[in-house]
């Protein structure tokens, strides 16, 4: 019953094309910023500097999202496992460069094969059975499972002390006065290019036109010779492959624990709501949006309380817009 | 159901009395005979554990309290709540703030914390279900909220920020405390009658008009509606009591671990431990919340025991932290995907066909 509801009038298209919302999100989000500046009571170089570390910082958490927001759309579950997968790629990363001592973005290249095939696996023996029975508490459960099995058995082998792999390419960049690292400058085009590909593969070639129809509707795509099963392991797949891109370009910056990245699938989560389940467009910008949220709101709320503000947004989003901003209603 | 059309016996000796004891409801008699004499049999325990074990067996109730009170909402009412750790949090925190700052009694603490948690949890799942949001989409929303209840209490300066209650240890035992020398049984009584109570409320909600709302509204919602059930008002019900029945566990848990901090209270991993018992036992069912965490609720020390002398296969985890979890996420896949009724549900149908 919630089956036909969520995936009835939602997530219908993958790929949606509108430009209102993105207009108005972008008016909302520039007026907040200038407030921010003109009567925030913030030094304008600090405001400066977190609006471009939020901007960096959200296009991986776009790219995250964009993996959540496509297994979403084509096979109706929400990958509770989003987050492990992200600090497992991240140790894939981090084997390959402290064992064969590979550089890190080849080890980022590496890792997606690795955990393209981990996600259609996943897909494939384990809720493949469950996804064509059209119960969703079942894949939930079993993405929940995956997220503990792959959070434990990382802190089995690598012990819960922090690692690092170190930066490669040292330095930052100056715009309009604030400093960005080489390597989050990085990370942003790394994400921005792999989503841009992303949206092109759904759009331009038959895979993604098989994807997206069956993500439409899957017993009509399966009337027209698609075959359903094998879509659904390659939409986990490239889920897991661009969470994978993410993971790796984070590594070079990011202090890595079996649990540090737990938190970012309910940050995936609230960005898919916010930008509509299902919306590869409402992910980016929903990223973006995220991202900015934390490190400018951090200005006022230090320390945690900076994601408190996030959680807000996303009441916000449940009591004015639940179907985010790219969503169908 | 009786089909006019359908040839009748003619005679009336040929029809079973109204009164024949074949045709009588035996059910709810069973479950309360089955509830007593289970009750009866467990608080012998007390008397047969050592005080290490008596701790393992209390931690299994307060997982099999907020278990059945999960399974009230999810199992009966077919919402999952993947935040259940948002009610068990607002217990331990009602409990611990009530009677640290201001000395009242953790028996109306329950009282008070139920009664909070119920209103905190119909609010969310209104908002959530307002626009017949279900499903996955529910569940992520009850986990976004409890992740935001725990960033909050650890920003907020009267909840102690990070820190969390230490409760004072009082000289005497104190019944209106709720405190008792270390190891005496009532600590494992008390949890055992609050788990009764909690079971007695389901089987009681099942075969309520309220329960069985709820459940048609969980199997078909268009269905239910069209009958004229008021969908919203079974599910909040369903709502209410589940989080009611978590939130004692909680305010139990600071009484007996004499402290509570956000992670304790709020952390994913309560929320876990809510969904593991009752999946692995067996969802929408009456036992098989409690049996499931008889199953997992040891397996932890099970498994600690294990590794501190691993058989020479298994030399190599030895020293490694994380097994007991994995065994048991490990356990849920397994039950999820071959037997998705659990051990209960699946051994019930076993029994009757």
């Amino acid at each position: 019953m919630t089956e036909a509801t969520t995936r009835g009038d939602g997530p219908t298209r993958v790929v949606r094309v509108g430009t209102h919302p993105t207009t108005v999100v972008a008016v909302t989000v520039v007026v907040l910023l200038a407030a921010v500046f003109a009567v925030g009571g913030k030094d304008s170089g600090l405001v400066t500097q977190s609006i471009v570390t939020g901007l960096l910082l959200g296009g991986v958490y776009a790219l995250v999202s964009i993996g959540l927001t496509l297994i979403f759309g084509v096979l109706g579950v929400v990958n509770f496992a989003q987050g492990s997968m992200l600090t497992m790629s991240m140790y894939v990363v981090y084997a390959l460069v402290a064992g064969p001592g590979i550089p890190v973005y080849v080890a980022t290249l590496l890792a997606i094969p690795v955990m393209f095939l981990f996600g259609m696996m996943v897909q494939h023996f384990l809720l493949n059975r469950l996804t064509s029975t059209g119960s969703h508490e079942g894949p939930l459960l079993v993405t929940l499972g995956i997220q503990l099995l792959i959070a434990n058995v990382l802190l089995m082998i690598f012990t819960g002390r922090p690692k690092s792999v170190g930066t490669p390419v040292d330095g930052s960049f100056e715009v309009f006065g604030a400093i960005a690292s080489y390597s989050r400058i990085i990370a942003f085009v790394g994400a921005v290019l792999v989503g841009v590909a992303l949206t092109l593969v759904l759009r331009r070639t038959s895979l993604g036109l098989s994807i997206r129809a069956v993500a439409a509707n899957a017993q009509g795509a399966a009337l027209v010779g698609v075959n359903v099963r094998r879509v659904y392991a390659l939409t986990f797949g490239i889920g897991a492959a661009s969470v994978a891109v993410a993971g790796g370009l984070m590594t070079p910056f990011t202090s890595l624990t079996p649990s540090v990245g737990e938190q970012f699938t309910i940050l995936a989560f609230v960005i898919v709501v916010l930008g509509g389940l299902g919306s590869v467009l409402g992910a980016t910008i929903g990223g973006l949006v995220i991202g900015l949220v934390q490190t400018v709101g951090a200005l006022y709320l230090p320390g945690t309380g900076s994601l408190i503000l996030v959680f807000a947004v996303f009441v916000m989003v449940l009591f004015l817009r639940p179907q985010g901003l790219y969503g169908a209603k | 159901m009786t089909d006019t059309t359908a040839p009748r016996p003619t005679t009336a000796h040929e029809l079973p009395a109204a009164d024949d004891p074949r045709l009588k409801d035996t059910w709810m008699r069973r479950q309360l005979v089955v509830l007593v004499v289970g009750v009866a049999v467990l608080s012998l325990l007390p008397l047969l554990l050592g005080e290490q074990a008596q701790s393992v067996a209390i931690r299994t109730l307060i997982f099999a309290i907020m278990a059945v009170g999960w399974n009230l909402m999810s199992g009966f009412g077919g919402m999952f709540s993947f935040g259940h750790a948002a009610f068990f949090g607002i217990g331990a925190y009602t409990g611990a703030y009530l009677l640290v700052d201001h000395g009242i009694s953790p028996w109306i603490s329950m009282v008070v914390a139920a009664v909070l948690s119920a209103a905190v949890g119909v609010a969310i799942a209104y908002m959530c279900l307002r626009y017949k949001l279900a499903g996955s989409y529910f569940a992520l929303a009850t986990f976004a909220f409890a992740q935001m209840f725990l960033l909050i209490v650890q920003n907020l300066d009267v909840l102690n920020k990070t820190e969390g209650f230490n409760v004072e240890i009082l000289p005497s035992d104190s019944w209106s405390m709720l405190q008792f020398q270390q190891g005496s049984p009532l600590y494992f009584w008390i949890p055992l009658a609050i788990l009764a109570v909690a079971v007695l409320i389901s089987i009681l909600y099942v075969r309520s008009r309220a329960g069985q709302y709820a459940q048609a509204v969980r199997d078909d919602e268009v269905a239910a509606s069209s009958l004229g059930i008021d969908t919203m008002r079974a599910r909040l019900i369903a709502v209410a009591l589940s989080c009611g029945v978590t939130a004692v566990a909680g305010v139990y848990y600071t009484q007996y671990y004499f402290f509570v901090g956000p992670e304790q209270a709020f952390g994913s991993a309560v929320s876990v431990e809510a969904i593991i018992p009752a999946v692995i036992g067996g969802i929408g069912t009456i036992w098989g919340p409690v049996i499931g965490a008889a199953v997992v609720g040891p397996l932890s020390e099970l498994v600690a025991t294990v590794l501190r002398n691993p058989p020479g296969f298994l030399s190599f985890l030895q020293g490694t932290s994380g097994l007991d979890v994995a065994v048991y996420a490990t356990l849920l896949i397994i039950i999820v995907i071959v037997m998705p009724k659990g051990i209960f549900g699946t051994i019930r149908d076993r029994w009757r066909s």
